[in-house]
């Protein structure tokens, strides 16, 4: 397959492999160097309006009036849009149906959409804007999860568990305080993890086109375009056959272009209002007022342990900031407590999180949904066990892996598990043994390690149809397409199909158009999100390719006289396996299917295996495959301004196996990236005070690193198969974004002996610590108290060495 | 609305000669996108923080969003599109699609027009040399790695050096 001038030619001498695992171009990235792909705001249409979005100014009020008539008369708008337009709810979860398209009786952040321009011109529609009347009655505004603990009045939403409480978990896996009760050391800390944003560097956009026989189609930058079908067709009242729904390739995306939006549905409207096509894209500004980014999120665990390091029990509380919206917030929540788990053996685990509304921009899933936070929180706390009980940090996880094949406390079933490996290779290669406790002041290394889902083991709405599809067709000339539903947002997801189908298939990737992101074309994959898709999607071609060439191989083996399991599919040739001097190209085998069968298509699809958690709360967690990290940090502090430099960080990924080894390197580096953001600058911070302004809505403010802020990073593949994946493949898209803040926290403590129990930590922070440090002070910045939640009665789940079954008992309520 | 009478400009486009009207308040950034189709140049705020839409006027990086159209007037602009000759990618294009400098793909041109100007000027830029000359253009995808290796490894193959990617970068460590 190597031939000169063949643009799919391996960029260095792979190991001895065919495609699987080879650093190959991605099939779009000729089209990406060359600004050839087209994005949602490259697309321009024929008598395309322009849509503006008018956005609250106040941060909870009530609407007392909008008058958009003297916008409406302005030349050149075609149409206004309003709250009471559009009564419809969605959102992203069943369970939180809570917005509107544009705000109907009141906003709920400063930024909230009220109404809605389309005129034939930008400028046109912006000044429109200016002449659309809203009176607000302004309600008490909440800032922080903790003023919406404290003040249940007034309630941000009329639903929810209890005053402006969205989510109130509590699940308890055989009996914590006990199981901690009987650890030499009782050990208890409290951890906050500011909110960050996505920050994709394109900015969302979508337009919609409506055709006088009823059909909508939209274009948009989504990571979901099966769950913006669905919104529409909701809100707008259209059968899903007249909708179709196009994802562009995304300018980046995650997590922020994972939720159905506003500004998708009301361009859909004006067009089906205007009969024209409507384009919208957003600000920058209006970029952080969609947000959906990382939660923050205030921690509390308590955790037992022997003086072996073995962990006998834990206690984990997150209280989230989720900002307006339900958005994912029920998942994300869950997500805090579910992953504590699979890395450290924890036998007895108790697990309460509650999710607040407050009046800022909602909060959602970023790159690592939810886990982050709790990761950081557990890697810095077993640092500190680690220092008490005089353990190697290294060592003490060593101790503690999870078995591979094994369940966990709350029934997530760990598959491959390639975290030993991982630890063993980071150790090595930072030279830790030799750095650890032993570098001078100011200098200092630290390690943490993670896992990830490979996607989640249930659907987003209850179905039990598959979560990928994939159509496959064989043309006559050799040249093959696959369709799918996944949506190509920089990770790769058009490449792995393509190189799925290779394989299988004996073929060039470059002989395989992609087809994906088009609900017209192509069967459903449920979107790029949870790190899904590479599995689910690759299997699905993986059985969609798999059935083609047992199809074509009957007829070929007819041909040569052999037995159909003697066929091989190698060099775009199909030949005997016995004598490949015997064969044929590939195209003439198709033909040779086409003529017997007529026309050769097949399909494939993917449905995760049924969780082993049956109580409620067991739909978050579970996953076909876990993916592992570690990661050494090396950093430098200067003990007189606080500044922390990142020189290097090591990072072992057990990403089972390689589709595409430099793709892999790539997402690795990416997660680096912006792990290393949300260590150091990153917060998407408001104003405290009634307005609850976000403070930096603009890319030069919201400090994320650049090229000098950026770390070198040495990466070591660690290829663990899981038998769930695709030729053993697991994600890699989110976890190796997760140890990147502990290990730098605990890097900081290595370096200059104090603990910053938060991120971003910032040069103030760092320097506080120092100072009172000097001053006999602990020499640590963090939250100090937890809030009281009225938890309710826990969930309580026998462990499976207790004898559970994955179901909750039903207890008396103790008196 | 006013409506502004549009005015018309001569400048060199890619190498070609270009007459376009457009109303006069336009950045460079909209006559390229919206009056010559030339939407390879990207956006990422408009307000000349993120580099995305940076282009080359008589050779040196500019953000286009802070560029008027008018003053390009007899100028020679270059964006992504005039990188890739006869049908054959430039050498730096040739890198960041073999490996990975381009992901998400947004902020590729600006990278690629950044990186062809530092070369133009310093035919063997060191890694420092390239971070800061890419240090006003921002990725979120690749953590920049990836974008240093193709910048260097195009710059070896310019040099008529016959270079190859590092296994590791590639491959791991």
């Amino acid at each position: 397959m190597a031939r000169k001038g063949d643009s799919s030619r391996p960029t260095a001498r792979p190991p001895d492999r065919r495609i699987i695992g080879r650093a190959l171009r991605k099939v779009d990235a000729t089209s990406k160097v060359t600004g050839a792909t087209k994005f949602a705001d490259d697309l321009a249409f024929p008598r395309m309006l322009y849509c503006k979005l008018l956005r609250s100014t106040q941060p909870h009020a009530r609407i007392k009036s909008i008058d958009a008539s003297a916008a409406a008369k302005l030349d050149g708008v075609q149409a206004v849009l309003v709250g009471r337009d559009l009564p419809i709810p969605f959102g992203i979860l069943p369970v939180s149906q809570d917005e509107h398209t544009l705000c109907v009786d009141k906003v709920r952040f400063l930024g909230d959409p009220v109404a809605a321009v389309a005129a034939t011109t930008e400028e046109t529609a912006t000044a429109a804007l200016d002449l659309i009347k809203v009176e607000y009655e302004s309600l008490k505004a909440f800032a922080s999860a903790e003023e919406a603990v404290e003040h249940p009045e007034p309630r941000i939403h009329d639903y929810g568990d209890t005053g402006n409480l969205h989510k109130v978990i509590d699940l308890e896996f055989g009996d914590a305080d006990a199981g901690i009760a009987e650890g030499d050391i009782v050990r208890e800390d409290l951890f906050f993890f500011e909110g960050s944003t996505h920050l994709p560097m394109e900015q969302h956009a979508a337009v919609a086109q409506w055709s006088p026989d009823g059909k909508l189609t939209l274009w948009s930058s989504t990571q979901t375009p099966h769950y913006v079908h669905r919104a529409l067709a909701k809100v707008l009242e259209l059968p899903a056959a007249r909708i179709r729904v196009i994802a562009t390739p995304n300018g980046g995306g995650f997590g922020g272009k994972s939720d159905p939006f506003s500004h998708e549905i009301a361009v859909a409207k004006l067009a089906m209002m205007t009969g024209r096509p409507v384009k919208i894209t957003l600000t920058r500004e209006e970029v952080f007022y969609c947000h959906r980014g990382r939660h923050p999120t205030l921690m509390w665990v308590r955790t037992g342990v022997k003086n072996d390091g073995s962990i006998t029990g834990m206690h984990f509380r997150s209280l989230l900031d989720g900002g307006a919206y339900g958005s994912y917030g029920v998942a994300s929540t869950y997500y805090t407590g579910a992953l504590q788990t699979v890395t450290y053996h924890i036998p007895r685990y108790h697990f309460q999180g509650a999710r607040a509304f407050t009046n800022k921009a909602p909060c959602g899933p970023k790159r690592g949904h939810g886990t982050p936070q709790p990761r950081f929180a557990l890697e810095v706390h077993i640092d500190k066990i680690a220092e008490q009980l005089s353990f190697d940090p290294a060592e003490l996880r060593l101790k503690t892996l999870v078995p591979a094949n094994s369940l966990t406390a709350n029934y997530l079933r760990v598959g491959s598990m390639g975290l030993g490996k991982c630890i063993e290779k980071v150790v090595e290669g930072s030279e830790w043994k030799r750095k650890f406790r032993k570098l001078p002041r100011g200098r200092g290394v630290g390690l943490a390690c993670s896992s990830y889902i490979s996607g989640a083991g249930l659907p987003i709405y209850w179905n039990n149809m598959p979560h990928s599809g994939v159509q496959l067709k064989c043309d006559r000339g050799g040249g093959v397409t696959v369709f799918c539903g996944s949506t190509e947002i920089g990770q790769g997801s058009d490449s792995i199909l393509a190189y799925i189908v290779a394989e299988v298939l004996g073929i060039d990737p470059f002989d395989i158009a992609v087809v994906t992101a088009d609900t017209d074309l192509t069967p459903v994959d449920l979107g790029s999100y949870s790190s899904r898709v590479t599995l689910m999607s690759g299997n699905a071609a993986l059985q969609a390719a798999e059935r083609a060439r047992q199809i074509i191989a009957l007829h070929a083996a007819k041909k040569l006289e052999i037995p159909a399991d003697r066929v091989t599919f190698a060099d775009r040739r199909v030949s005997d396996a016995k004598d490949p001097k015997r064969g044929m190209s590939f195209a003439e085998a198709v033909q040779l299917a086409e003529a017997a069968e007529g026309t050769i298509g097949t399909v494939g699809s993917y449905t995760p295996p049924q969780s082993a958690g049956k109580y409620r709360g067991a739909g978050v967690g579970p996953s076909p495959a876990y993916s592992y990290s570690a990661c050494v940090a090396e950093v430098d502090v200067d003990p007189e301004t606080g500044i922390v430099r990142v020189p290097t960080i090591w990072i072992a990924h057990d990403v089972g196996r390689s589709i595409n080894s430099a793709a892999v390197i790539g997402q690795v580096e990416g997660s680096i990236y912006m792990g290393l953001g949300e260590a150091l600058m990153e917060e998407m911070a408001y104003r405290g005070d009634l307005k609850v302004v976000h403070k930096i809505p603009s890319l030069l403010e919201y400090k994320s690193p650049t090229t000098l802020e950026m770390c070198d990073v040495i990466t070591y593949l660690v290829e663990d198969p899981d038998p769930n994946g695709p030729f053993g493949a697991k994600e890699v898209g989110q976890g190796p974004l997760l140890p990147v803040m502990p290990a730098v926290a605990n890097a900081v403590y290595d370096a200059v002996g104090v603990r910053i129990d938060e991120v971003p930590i910032t040069p103030e922070k760092v320097l506080k610590a120092i100072r009172g440090k000097a001053k006999g002070e602990a020499g640590r910045v963090g939250p100090t108290r937890f809030p009281d939640i009225p938890w309710p009665e826990p969930t309580r789940v026998p462990t499976p060495w207790e004898g559970g079954d994955g179901k909750a008992v039903v207890l008396a309520k103790a008196p | 609305m006013t409506t502004e009478s549009k005015i018309k400009i001569a400048f060199d486009v890619n190498g070609e000669a270009t007459e376009v009207a457009f109303a006069p308040h336009k950045t460079l950034l909209e006559v390229l996108r919206e009056d010559l189709g030339l939407t390879g140049t990207k956006h990422g705020c408009e307000l000349g923080e993120c580099g995305t839409c940076t282009v080359l006027l008589d050779g040196t990086p500019v953000l286009s969003c802070l560029v008027l159209g008018l003053a390009c007037a007899g100028h020679a602009v270059r964006t992504v599109e005039g990188m890739a000759q006869n049908g054959k990618l430039h050498p730096l294009q040739e890198t960041f699609a073999d490996l990975g400098a381009a992901q998400c793909g947004y902020c590729t041109p600006a990278f690629l027009l950044a990186a062809e100007a530092l070369l133009a000027a310093n035919p063997k830029p060191t890694r420092d040399e390239i971070k800061e000359a890419l240090a006003g253009n921002l990725c979120r995808c690749t953590g920049y790695i990836k974008i240093y290796e193709a910048v260097e490894l195009a710059a070896a193959r310019m040099r008529g050096e016959n270079a190859e990617p590092r296994a590791e970068s590639l491959y791991g460590s």
